[in-house]
């Protein structure tokens, strides 16, 4: 028999039960749309925080002054005394595959404008910062090195700090007042978010130049920070070996002892975020695979009932010419009938849930081509497989038994 | 094969033209052995019979007396333990299991006590089922089945489910499918079985005339009556032939019908 004769014949047989039919696809509906969805939303996920990483600085590490161990008294980081601009000056000048570095360190402090006043952190920086930080700006401009040098009082405030104080007016020439002392705000850079590894409103800041903090504000003449960027991707790993080294060698640390500084790479960070965020969508991949093997199973079973229910026909099949192959192609294309159509169906599915979660989420619709794919040839596969048996079964039947069966 | 017109029958349409005369089969001592777990059961112990063209047979006997294993081998469905047996001149015994399906598909008619007709299925779809699995475009198919329904009298219920028709026009779909493919031999076992006396007798009307006009019939039987319809009948008992004789007095269906009161339609 012609394969499109099999095919109208399985066609047939699954439109003469429906309900059956239907319910047996849903598990293949349902186990290819779950796989799908999950595969989609996970990747989904793992870009929209590798974005947000990106988002901090492109190729960024983050060197802070360390903890310090005063004879078993642990100090959070920061609170070291180390970590001093001349530290910066090596790292720009012996670290061949860093680019550009910004020393910082911060404060918080009350910030007044006319009659409104909020509290946010002060970080003191050069214009490298914004740089590093890839970190446009929606009005103004940076303060210059000239500044930094004279210790100006100009700042640049954050998207956050601007709603808070100035509302509708355009803050650039207006003077705020940190502490006591006026300041000129220069520029006000561009919303930034939520920053991802620390959960804070990066927003929520101002920058001031960093002799500015150190001289007028803190009167502490160290560094709580230097950002550094790298100048490739790749070369980052190399950077913060490098400042590590280096700054080792500056403070004095012998070999056995800890580090008074850690330098955290952004590339480490994203490596670990999407490590993470496989595993997460290999986890949910293979439940929603599990749900694929029950469906492929409950194609067998229905197949296995149809056999018996239809005994009786086989074996009329087999009296008037049908070979052991003829009866056995009829079951397996019901098999992988059911399964192909299920498995469309659920690509349709999987397809418009990720579509919809990646649209309410705001993350970028992501539907890769290999999970399509892929989840057709499982569907077909698990058709295959799972109908094998059953049809391997009614191509055993003995036609004279098959015929009076009852 | 021209469409038929009307519904008279022609040889052309039923018998394979180049084995039109002589023996269309033939057994050789054939044995059949079961074995049921400890227990063998010789079920046919001998059997040689020849059967010329022609021919209309009905084969009688007890339950237990052989005749639906001798039909089983006769329609290929099952293989003789020892013995030859001889369709058209091939010795069929020999055979693998696919060619054996294609023998049914090619040479033999079956007609079954409980019709086996697929459900949800057109008359006219039941019928081509034989030409799906022959080399047989769907063309011819239809024009095949659709003659063989003419045959049979039900032109115009070839749209119709099984469900919509009565049992004796069930059995004449059944009729039909088993005609669709030029069969050699009809093979019908126990075909009046689920059926009412008069129609029993309007599916031997049709049996004698698809014989008249060349087809051999070979039908299974237990009912005395319906035997007197055929030419000759052969009576098994323990595996073996008892009886085979001539059937003097034949009865024409035809006759016997105009005689039955008619019950319903």
């Amino acid at each position: 028999m012609d394969l499109l004769s099999t095919l109208r014949i399985a066609l047939r047989a699954l439109a003469r039960n429906k309900m059956r039919s239907t319910l047996t696809m849903l598990g293949i509906i349902i186990g290819v749309g779950a796989v799908i969805a999950l595969v989609g939303i996970g990747q989904g996920a793992d870009q929209t925080v590798q974005k947000q990483i990106a988002n901090l600085g492109s190729n960024m590490l983050f060197v802070s002054s360390g903890s310090r161990n005063f004879g078993g008294l642990r100090l959070g980081w920061g609170n070291t005394k180390t970590l001093v601009r001349e530290d910066v000056a090596a790292i720009l000048k012996e670290c061949p595959a860093v680019a550009t570095a910004a020393p910082g360190t911060q404060t918080s402090a009350q910030v007044v404008y006319e009659n409104d006043n909020w509290g946010t952190r002060i970080t003191g920086s050069t214009p490298e910062y914004f740089e590093i930080r890839t970190w446009p700006f929606q009005s103004g401009a940076s303060f210059t090195d000239d500044d930094v040098t004279t210790a100006a009082n100009v700042a640049v405030i954050g998207d956050t700090v601007r709603k808070n104080l100035f509302a509708a007016t355009d803050p650039v020439g207006k003077t705020v007042r940190i502490g006591n002392l006026p300041f000129i705000v220069v520029g006000v850079l561009q919303a930034k978010g939520q920053s991802p590894a620390m959960s804070e409103d990066q927003d929520d800041t101002i920058i001031v130049p960093l002799t500015t903090l150190q001289k007028k504000i803190t009167g502490q003449p160290w560094l709580r920070f230097v950002m550094v960027s790298a100048k490739t991707r790749a070369g980052s790993y190399e950077a913060k070996q490098q400042i590590e080294s280096l700054l080792r060698d500056r403070h004095r640390i012998r070999p056995e002892q800890d580090n008074d500084f850690t330098v955290r790479n952004l590339a480490d960070m994203a490596d670990l975020a999407s490590e993470a965020s496989s595993v997460m969508t290999a986890l949910l991949a293979s439940i929603a695979g599990v749900s694929l093997l029950v469906g492929g199973i409950g194609i067998m079973n229905i197949l296995l009932v149809s056999v018996t229910e239809r005994t009786r026909e086989i074996g009329l099949r087999m009296a008037i010419g049908a070979t052991e192959g003829d009866v056995q192609r009829q079951f397996l294309f019901e098999a992988v009938v059911m399964s192909m159509i299920g498995g469309a169906v659920g690509i349709v599915l999987g397809v418009t849930a990720s579509l919809v979660i990646a649209s309410s989420a705001g993350w970028p619709i992501l539907i890769s081509g290999g999970a399509i794919a892929g989840a057709a040839l499982v569907a077909m596969a698990i058709g295959i497989f799972f109908g094998y048996y059953p049809a391997q079964k009614a191509a055993r039947l003995d036609p004279i038994e098959a015929l009076r069966y009852e | 094969m021209a469409p038929q017109p009307t519904k008279s029958l022609s040889v052309a349409d039923i018998a394979a033209p180049e084995t039109r005369d002589g023996t269309v089969l033939q057994t050789r001592d054939v044995h059949k052995i079961y074995q049921l777990g400890e227990t063998q059961v010789h079920a046919l112990r001998g059997v040689s019979l020849e059967i010329r063209r022609g021919e209309f047979v009905a084969i009688m006997g007890a339950s237990g007396s052989g005749k639906s294993t001798f039909m089983n081998i006769l329609g290929c469905l099952d293989k003789p333990s020892s013995g030859q047996y001889l369709l058209e001149g091939t010795d069929v015994s020999q055979l693998e299991k696919k060619q054996l399906a294609e023998i049914r598909n090619r040479k033999i008619g079956f007609v079954f006590q409980g019709f086996n007709l697929l459900a949800r299925t057109t008359a006219l779809e039941n019928t081509e089922l034989p030409t799906l699995y022959s080399r047989v475009n769907k063309v011819e198919r239809e024009q095949r089945a659709m003659a063989a329904l003419k045959m049979v009298g039900l032109a115009d219920r070839m749209d119709h489910f099984p469900s919509q028709l009565s049992g004796g026009q069930q059995q004449r779909v059944a009729i039909a499918r088993a005609l669709v493919n030029r069969p050699s031999i009809l093979l019908a076992d126990e075909p009046t079985g689920n059926l009412d006396s008069r129609t029993s007798v309007e599916v031997m009307e049709i049996f004698q005339s698809l014989n008249d006009s060349g087809l051999t019939i070979i039908l299974v039987t237990h009912e005395h009556d319906i035997s007197q319809f055929a030419k000759r009948t052969i009576v098994f008992r323990d595996g073996k032939v008892r009886r085979d004789e001539g059937v003097t007095n034949r009865a024409r269906a035809a006759e016997v019908l105009k005689t039955m009161p008619v019950l319903e339609d």
